[in-house]
């Protein structure tokens, strides 16, 4: 699995934080940082789930 | 289950699709739309769509890029019109050819959404709604004819967000709202005159607790007429004054209809009958047993996946935990993001920030001073942190340490 995040999209509503917070995370600055974008496929439920669940459909998760 | 069929082809309905999908490759599925558009999304035709600034490609939700993609049968343009429960069956009608179908199923999703209140004089040329992508391309082809007055009639979340747009591209924009504050269905007076006083900064005529009559020459608006007796001005009306669940299609189905379709706390109204989204009421037993209804598209998402399962765990005859999310909204206007997560109440802190700032954190407390809710302006990260405390149940003091302001390095 290989995440990808557009950040022309992505407003920091951090709704995936709240589902995988492992993966990624909004800091005081306001923005995401993805912290492993090829996260182990015990995590894939949940980062599937948080690419569902942003507002912004800012997150693309590619099967690898 | 061989036959999930799906009415509803927008976020809830999609998000039941893909979860139903992911769980069994071969189930026959089945999406039924009256709209004749794949499944798209809404939030971004207030702002980004009627600004000008996104094309109707973009607006696409992605599990529906590619329509074949999830292996669903697709009827859009096909409205459903009655349910037999006990037949399983639906009933369609092609809004194009007028013709009738019978459709079996073994599992049902309702996810019909709502539709816009309206007003009389709602028929007059230039008098608008939004709800639709059909409705947010009308309404910019009248902002793209740069009428020289919009008035916008209710501050809910869309009619806020459409006198935001309207201003952003230049045009003059009042707003008339019959409550004291905006938003006053989901924030606190006190967030509410934040809103009044940000709209006010932007040039916009505000006039609250005041009453409205859309008036017209027959065939054209002429303006709008307040409870206070002067005129306004208009060549646009929005009316934005909320929703009405879609159910007119269940009135015989022998369903509870009462403000929405009513099912249990796990999202079930009848055997193997699902529903989510805007028109689903039940008891979210995480606040008590009283019935709700979720406008929020968060909820959406979450509730389309959970009833997904639901329906798996029915076929299955397995048991399932009750849904029981923590809401959560936020709403883009000029250049501020405001987050609800929770339940607002009448006991608040401000726990970080300002109001003169423009970004802050409010919390609410319940009767026995437990977390339950927290406003925040441009702090999205304390937004989701205030869900997953109020998720946990988390003590006073831990709220407090948790949202309180960063340092200063960070």
């Amino acid at each position: 699995m290989k995440i990808t995040v557009d950040f022309d999209l992505c407003e920091s509503n951090a709704i995936c934080m709240d589902i995988a917070p492992t993966v990624f995370e909004v800091r005081d600055d306001d923005f995401l940082y993805v912290l492993n974008e090829s996260p182990p496929s015990e995590l894939w439920e949940k980062v599937r789930e948080a690419a569902d669940r942003c507002p912004k459909q800012a997150i693309t998760v590619a099967d690898e | 289950m061989d036959h999930v069929v799906i009415v509803g082809a927008s976020l809830a309905g999609l998000q039941a699709a893909q979860t139903l999908r992911r769980a069994d490759e071969s189930m026959r599925i089945t999406m039924v739309g009256d709209e004749p558009h794949l499944p798209y999304d809404r939030p971004p035709l207030s702002k980004h769509y009627l600004a000008g600034s996104w094309e109707e490609e973009k607006l696409r939700l992605r599990a529906a890029a590619d329509p074949d993609a999830l292996g669903l049968e697709w009827k859009l343009g096909t409205r459903a019109t009655a349910l037999d429960v006990d037949a399983r069956t639906v009933t369609l009608r092609n809004l194009d050819s007028g013709a009738e179908e019978q459709l079996g199923f073994d599992g049902l999703v309702i996810a019909t959404g709502a539709s816009p209140r309206r007003l009389p004089g709602s028929d007059l040329d230039g008098v608008h709604v939004l709800r639709t992508l059909d409705d947010a391309t009308g309404l910019k082809a009248a902002f793209d004819a740069e009428p020289n007055h919009v008035v916008v009639i209710g501050a809910g979340f869309i009619g806020a967000e459409v006198a935001a747009t309207a201003r952003e591209r230049g045009l003059g924009v009042s707003i008339v709202e019959a409550a004291e504050t905006p938003l006053s269905r989901v924030l606190p007076a006190e967030a509410g005159e934040q809103i009044t006083a940000l709209h006010q900064a932007h040039g916009v005529e505000v006039h609250l607790g005041i009453g409205a009559t859309i008036v017209g020459d027959g065939t054209k608006v002429a303006g709008v007429e307040l409870s206070s007796g002067s005129t306004l001005d208009a060549d646009v009306v929005v009316i934005g004054i909320g929703v009405v669940p879609s159910t007119d299609w269940l009135d015989s189905s022998g369903l509870t209809i009462d403000n929405g379709v009513v099912c249990d706390a796990t999202c079930m109204a009848a055997p193997g009958v699902v529903v989510a989204g805007d028109v689903a009421r039940w008891p979210n037993e995480r606040f008590g047993s009283a019935l709700t209804r979720v406008e929020q598209w968060d909820n959406a998402v979450e509730q389309g996946g959970y009833v997904a399962r639901r329906l798996i765990s029915w076929a299955a005859d397995e048991e399932i935990e009750p849904y029981t999310p923590v809401p959560w909204f936020w709403s883009d206007q000029y250049d501020r993001k405001i987050q609800l997560a929770g339940v607002p109440t009448a006991k608040s802190e401000l726990v970080q920030g300002s109001f003169e700032e423009q970004r802050f954190v409010q919390i609410f407390l319940d009767d026995n001073d437990a977390f339950v809710g927290a406003l925040t302006w441009n702090r999205p990260r304390q937004a989701i942190q205030s869900r997953q405390l109020i998720t946990r149940g988390a003590s006073l003091d831990e709220v407090r340490e948790t949202l309180a302001p960063p340092p200063a390095e960070s």
